[in-house]
This record gives structure tokens, C-alpha cells and sequence, in this order.
């Protein structure tokens, strides 16, 4: 039989174990400091994207969106998201958002430019294109005005 | 007739209301000697927590393994497996995680403290603690509340990693579906906000089913069905059942506000 305290010890342990897995690996909660920058872009529409969504280069995850909102004035959706420090981005750097399948999560598909300007931290992305309307698309094709 | 049918209850259920509140206010302020009161929160831990792991662990594995399977065959239809990670995660760690928990540990633990609780009541134990100027709600009510705060979170953690488990087990291992689908999936959907609403339930219920199994056993003796040891059979029975109630209700209410 084990003693009392080993045995509330092992549960601690192990429950703190589990709750650290769950907020650290699946709820990506950043303990050590941020190494990451954030870059901010418009879209005349960003329908679809999700909050923590992925922004990737040539399929590979770089960076997550951290926060979706309309700016007031000009009615676009304004986006932020946070890029690897290790990768650097110039700043004619194309965003556009795109589907992993056909009707999979919306995620953000950077383009790398060749300017030798790099975007700096809070720096916007100016050269965007907002996701394909599916359905439009589907419309224009049964209608026939395409 | 109206005030028999319709006045009396509500008073009823307002008086209960107020006296479970009261209760709440009694054991949560009732925190006097903290040395003393470490050694009963410890024993407590080891009662509704450790003692519970196995428990835990056996019915997480098997409702995620039974995720896995129904969940497979139902994605399966629209070839849309790749889905799996996502579906059995998010119910586990929003739903199922912290629901079944609450009424596996007040089936285990809250039936043992309601039937302990309501002994040393007809026994007149508790008169006896106030005699002694010992509070009896901060000797036998506050510990038991702050262990399972303490408890409640970690064993719903250790239910959602089990049963994520279960979930690989039955889909990957027994249904051959890619272990990386299934992983990125989970990964791709879980956000910190479900983790923490998964964490807020869990403190909810342990309050709910602390304080429903420890006021039945308190007020054992003011039961109007029974008398003596058959009331301390019923308010076990009541106990189990009004905070199996109380958890769906306000796993209801609280889902619909972290949606």
C-alpha cells in the first residue's frame, strides 16, 4: 500500500502534468516571453478566417492570426497576426487567404516578395487578396454569367 | 388550495435557496486555523482525488475510445476523417471532460461525505464539534470545498488527456486512421479559451457538488420523509441525483455563455 502522501503527490502531479499539456501544447499559451513579431494587414474581406487560424509560406506554418477586427472608418477587416522571429518577411510580402480543401479551415498564404525592405514589427502588409468566393463562383457558373 | 399548491413550495425552494447560500458563505468563511485546516484540505485531496484516478481514468479511456469509434464510422460517411481530432478534442475538453468528472466524483466521493456527514449528524457528532467551540461547517464542510477546488481541475485535465488516448486508440490503432490527422486536428482546433472554459466548468461543479452532498448530510435531521439512518440513505440518494441535476443545468447555462 503506498503512503498518503505519495499517492496525493502522484495525483497532483500527474493532473498539473495534464492541465500543463493542455494549455501549453493545445492551448498554445506562450510562457516564455513572445518569440514571435506581429504584422498587421487589411482585407476587403476575411469571411470564414478563425481566430488562431494559420499563416503559412510554401505550406508551412510560420505564424498564427492573433486578432481579427473592422476598422471603423474605412469598413475593411483589419487582421494581426504573429510571425516566427526567425523568419523575416520584406515588406512587398503578398498575403492572401486561401481553404485547405474544399471545405477546409481558412488559413493565410504569404507570398515572400524580393524588395530588400523588411516588415518590421507592427508593420502592415499592404499587397493582399481576400478569400475566393465559393459559392459566388459556383452561381456565376449554374447562371452562366460568367 | 392556491396557497397549498402554489405559495408553500415556492417559499420551500426559496428557503432552500437561501439556506444552501448561506451555507456556501458559512463554509468558504469559515477558514480559521490554516495549519490545521492544510492537514484536512491534504486528506480531503487524497479522498475525492487520488482515490478517484482509477475511476477517472478507466471511464475517460472508454468514452474516448467509444468517441473514436462512433465518430469514425459517422465521418466516414463524408470521408471527412481528417475531422476526427477536432470533433473528439473539442468534446472532451468542452463537454464531456468536465460534465462527467463532476458526476463521477459525486457518485464516489459526494455520496461517501453526504452519508459521513449525516451520521455524525444522527449521532449528534456535530453538536458535539460545537460544544467543543470547533465550527462544524469550517471543520467539515470548508476542507472538503477547497480540496475539491484543488481536485476538481486536475481530474478534469487527466480525463481529457485519457480520453484523447482513448480517441487514438480506437480511430488509429483499431480503425487505421493516420496518426498525424488525428494529431493535427487536435492541435489545429484546441484554443486556450476552450482549456480555460474547460478549467471554469471543472471549479463550478466541484462547488455545486460539495456543497449539494455536504448541505444533505448537514441537515439530515431537519428531513421531513424519514428519521435516523433511512434519512441518511435518502439524502445520499437526493445528494448524487440534485448535483448530477444541477451539473447538466449549469453545464448548460455556463456553455452558453463561453460560446
Amino acid at each position: 500500500m503506498i503512503k498518503k502522501q505519495s499517492a496525493v503527490g502522484i495525483f497532483v502531479f500527474i493532473g498539473l502534468l495534464c492541465i500543463g499539456y493542455l494549455t501549453i501544447k493545445l492551448g498554445k499559451m506562450e510562457v516564455f516571453g513572445s518569440n514571435s513579431y506581429t504584422v498587421e494587414a487589411q482585407f476587403s474581406s476575411v469571411q470564414g478566417l478563425r481566430n488562431g487560424a494559420n499563416v503559412e509560406i510554401a505550406g508551412v506554418q510560420v505564424g498564427r492570426v492573433s486578432a481579427i477586427n473592422l476598422d471603423p472608418e474605412s469598413y475593411v477587416a483589419k487582421i494581426s497576426m504573429k510571425i516566427n522571429k526567425d523568419i523575416a518577411l520584406s515588406d512587398d510580402t503578398m498575403a492572401s487567404i486561401k481553404t485547405s480543401g474544399l471545405i477546409g479551415d481558412k488559413f493565410i498564404e504569404l507570398t515572400p516578395g524580393g524588395s530588400d525592405e523588411l516588415l518590421a514589427e507592427g508593420s502592415a502588409i499592404t499587397d493582399t487578396e481576400p478569400p475566393v468566393d465559393l459559392i459566388a463562383l459556383i452561381s456565376k457558373y449554374v447562371f452562366g454569367s460568367l | 388550495m392556491l396557497q397549498n399548491l402554489l405559495i408553500n413550495p415556492c417559499i420551500k425552494v426559496i428557503d432552500t435557496l437561501g439556506a444552501v447560500a448561506l451555507f456556501l458563505f458559512d463554509a468558504i468563511f469559515a477558514t480559521k486555523n490554516v495549519r490545521h485546516l492544510f492537514n484536512k484540505i491534504f486528506n480531503q485531496v487524497f479522498v475525492i482525488g487520488a482515490q478517484s484516478i482509477f475511476v477517472i481514468l478507466l471511464i475517460g479511456l472508454f468514452t474516448g475510445l467509444v468517441l473514436g469509434l462512433q465518430a469514425f464510422y459517422a465521418m466516414s460517411m463524408f470521408e471527412a476523417q481528417g475531422m476526427l481530432g477536432s470533433l473528439i478534442s473539442l468534446t472532451l475538453i468542452r463537454e464531456m471532460g468536465p460534465v462527467l468528472t463532476a458526476i463521477m466524483v459525486a457518485a464516489r466521493a459526494g455520496s461517501a461525505m453526504t452519508a459521513e456527514i449525516g451520521v455524525m449528524r444522527i449521532s449528534d457528532q456535530i453538536d458535539a464539534l460545537t460544544v467543543m467551540d470547533i465550527h462544524p461547517i469550517g471543520y467539515l464542510v470548508s476542507p472538503r470545498l477547497w480540496a475539491a477546488l484543488i481536485s476538481f481541475p486536475l481530474l478534469t485535465a487527466i480525463f481529457n488527456i485519457i480520453g484523447l488516448i482513448g480517441g487514438f486508440l480506437s480511430a488509429c490503432v483499431l480503425l487505421g486512421l493516420n496518426a498525424g490527422r488525428y494529431m493535427s486536428g487536435i492541435e489545429s482546433s484546441v484554443m486556450l479559451s476552450d482549456v480555460n472554459g474547460c478549467m471554469l466548468k471543472s471549479l463550478v461543479f466541484a462547488v455545486i457538488v460539495i456543497l449539494i452532498c455536504c448541505y444533505q448530510g448537514y441537515f439530515v435531521h431537519t428531513r421531513k420523509d424519514a428519521k435516523g439512518p433511512v434519512a441518511v440513505g435518502n439524502a445520499t440518494t437526493s445528494a448524487v441525483v440534485t448535483s448530477c441535476v444541477l451539473i447538466l443545468i449549469a453545464d448548460y447555462v455556463l456553455s452558453s455563455f463561453l460560446l
